[in-house]
């Protein structure tokens, strides 16, 4: 095994990296033709600051193409498979509203991570309110929509959990007040929405976690499969 | 979309004085029937090619081999909506909205272009469609600048900047494969072994068989032949294949000096004619998953219509489009 550097630049890089790629899966199979260009949108921005990220921890084609999944620090959420269009909303919603509040915690610090965080920030927040804007909508639109919308929120909530567990190297992070803002922020979205903040334990024994880690589900190894296998398959090659 | 009658107006003197001058129709123009639905064929076909078209390289995007060709093919399938986008309005100027050109793709009643029904085997394909079909595009494309109708014309200024993009990173891809290992220099040339002819074929049949192709030059929507814009191609593409290393799956090709062109061999319009006929190898995945993704997405659509007539007043926001996405 070899070792991984532990600046907290590789989590918040896998986080990004890992839910861009998520979202380049849904090319060519969006509902709606302007989708196709945010969803783009997002996961460009999210690989945009996956590669400073992970160049800031070493090099960042080794660090995304040869580590193995325990070595990867990214939360569970993100990971998670696309589902329906609602359930790709609901982890948008969850993650952009985190990586907001972080990044805009971070913008004001001064660390390495300051410069990043502070760029990132305007195209998170731009993020947020796309995912927003939808819940909104699929919140607020049919009955189905509604239905679906709610699913989604309820079946991913369980990982939005370990979003607050606090990341080695960001120690001056307050990350009980994040995930306070966290719940205001995502619950007067959801009442907006005409949609019930989720019920469930968010932490304790079986709820998820431990991606920070290195412990991830079962759709994770399969990501990576597909998504290292033609860089492992010519070592040592240039792309 | 009522037409007056031109006798009575001087209308049509009009279109044609403005056709003479190549000036541009705007879309409250009076103008022909034919010309009209002679456009929104060609706009519409040209708008499902660009969004049917995301899909054999977005067959790569979570294969690709390192973040920044992965950030550069990402980009490039973006902008290929964004063509579409802009094809759909342009289209709609002409009084045709995009509901009704996607359900004739979904039903068959409208075509692609035909490239698009071959698959994308391996990374290189990816190059390959950069270097060739983008180039194709460009090729074809640039002329359409100068297009008599204006929306069009203004929408491929924007299209051609993008696709010259998408040209020149597609060569520099298959340069690096080219340049690399053995592996990667046989990938390339397979992958230009399978795209070349195809490419050739997307200037359609040659000038003596092509169907629209007189009326639409003396409309002025189209400024050269198929023939005319292939030799273009073929001339352009044979000293960079040169530069990249590879080979020309043809052995006819040579300089003829009397021409001052590149001869090239014969062109199989059997296959052109199978794959326009639904008989390519992928013409059923593609349009079978255009469907699927459109129907999977109906009860979006209908949410975000059902929320705006709920909220008329809700006030538009930043980034996105409320009435955009509820279409
Ligand atoms: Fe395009
Ligand atoms: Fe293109």
């Amino acid at each position: 095994m070899t070792p991984h550097p532990t600046t907290p630049a590789l989590p918040l890089g896998d986080d990004a990296l890992i839910l861009s790629h998520r979202l380049g899966e849904w090319a060519g199979n969006a509902p709606v033709l302007e989708e196709e260009v945010a969803l783009a949108n997002i996961a460009l921005d999210l690989l945009g600051q996956a590669r400073i990220l992970l160049s800031l921890a070493g090099d960042e084609d080794e660090l995304a193409y040869l580590r193995e999944e325990r070595h990867f620090r990214n939360v569970q959420l993100v990971e998670q498979p696309n589902g329906d269009f609602a359930h790709t909303i609901a982890r948008q919603l969850y993650f952009s509203t985190y990586q907001e509040l972080l990044y805009d915690h971070l913008a004001t610090t001064d660390t390495p991570l300051t410069p990043l965080a502070g760029k990132a920030v305007k195209e998170t927040a731009y993020h947020r309110d796309h995912a927003t804007q939808w819940t909104l909508r699929l919140g607020d639109g049919t009955d189905e929509s509604h239905t679906r919308m709610q699913r989604a929120l309820d079946a991913l909530w369980r990982f939005t959990g370990e979003l607050f567990d606090p990341v080695d190297g960001l120690d001056d992070v307050p990350w009980q007040t994040l995930r306070d803002e966290w719940t205001t922020r995502i619950t007067s979205a959801l009442e907006r929405a005409t949609l019930t903040v989720p019920a469930g334990p968010r932490h304790g024994a079986w709820t998820a976690g431990g991606g920070r880690q290195g412990l991830h589900t079962e759709p994770f190894g399969r990501l990576l499969a597909e998504m290292q296998h033609l860089h492992r398959s010519h070592p040592g090659a240039t792309w | 979309m009522t037409t007056i009658a031109p006798e009575d107006t001087g209308q049509e003197a009009l279109f044609d004085a403005t056709i003479a001058a190549d000036e541009r129709i705007e879309p409250r123009d009076w103008m022909p029937d034919d010309y009209r639905a002679s456009l929104v064929r060609q706009i519409a076909q040209h708008a499902h090619s660009e969004i049917i078209g995301m899909q054999p390289e977005a067959n790569w995007i979570t294969r690709a081999p390192s973040l920044r060709r992965k950030a550069i093919l990402m980009a490039k399938v973006q902008d290929e909506a964004g063509h579409g986008l802009y094809l759909y309005s342009a289209a709609e100027t002409l009084g045709t909205g995009r509901d009704e050109l996607l359900d004739k793709l979904h039903t068959g009643r409208q075509k692609y272009s035909s490239i698009f029904n071959y698959p994308t085997l391996t990374w290189a394909d990816v190059g390959a469609i950069g270097w060739l079909v983008d180039g194709a595009a460009i090729t074809n494309q640039v002329p359409l600048c100068r297009c008599s109708y204006g929306p069009y014309a203004r929408a491929m200024v924007r299209i051609c900047k993008e696709e010259s993009f998408h040209q020149r990173q597609g060569y520099e891809l298959l340069l690096t494969l080219s340049r690399g290992t053995e592996t990667q220099h046989a990938m390339a040339q397979d992958a230009i072994d399978r795209w070349w002819w195809p490419s050739l074929m997307m200037f359609g049949p040659p000038d003596d068989e092509s169907a629209h192709s007189a009326q639409s030059m003396a409309w002025k929507i189209k400024r050269h032949s198929n023939d005319e814009l292939r030799q273009r191609f073929v001339d352009i593409c044979v000293p960079q294949a040169e530069t990249l290393g590879l080979t020309l799956p043809d052995p006819d090709l040579r300089w003829n000096e009397e021409r001052g062109h590149w001869d090239f061999g014969p062109i199989d319009w059997t296959e052109f004619r199978e794959v326009l006929k639904g008989n390519g190898p992928c013409n059923d995945e593609r349009i079978g998953r255009r469907r699927r993704a459109h129907q999977e997405g109906a009860w979006v659509r209908e949410a975000a219509a059902a929320h705006a007539a709920k909220h008329p007043a809700h006030p538009p926001h930043a980034g996105t489009d409320q009435e955009e996405a509820a279409r």
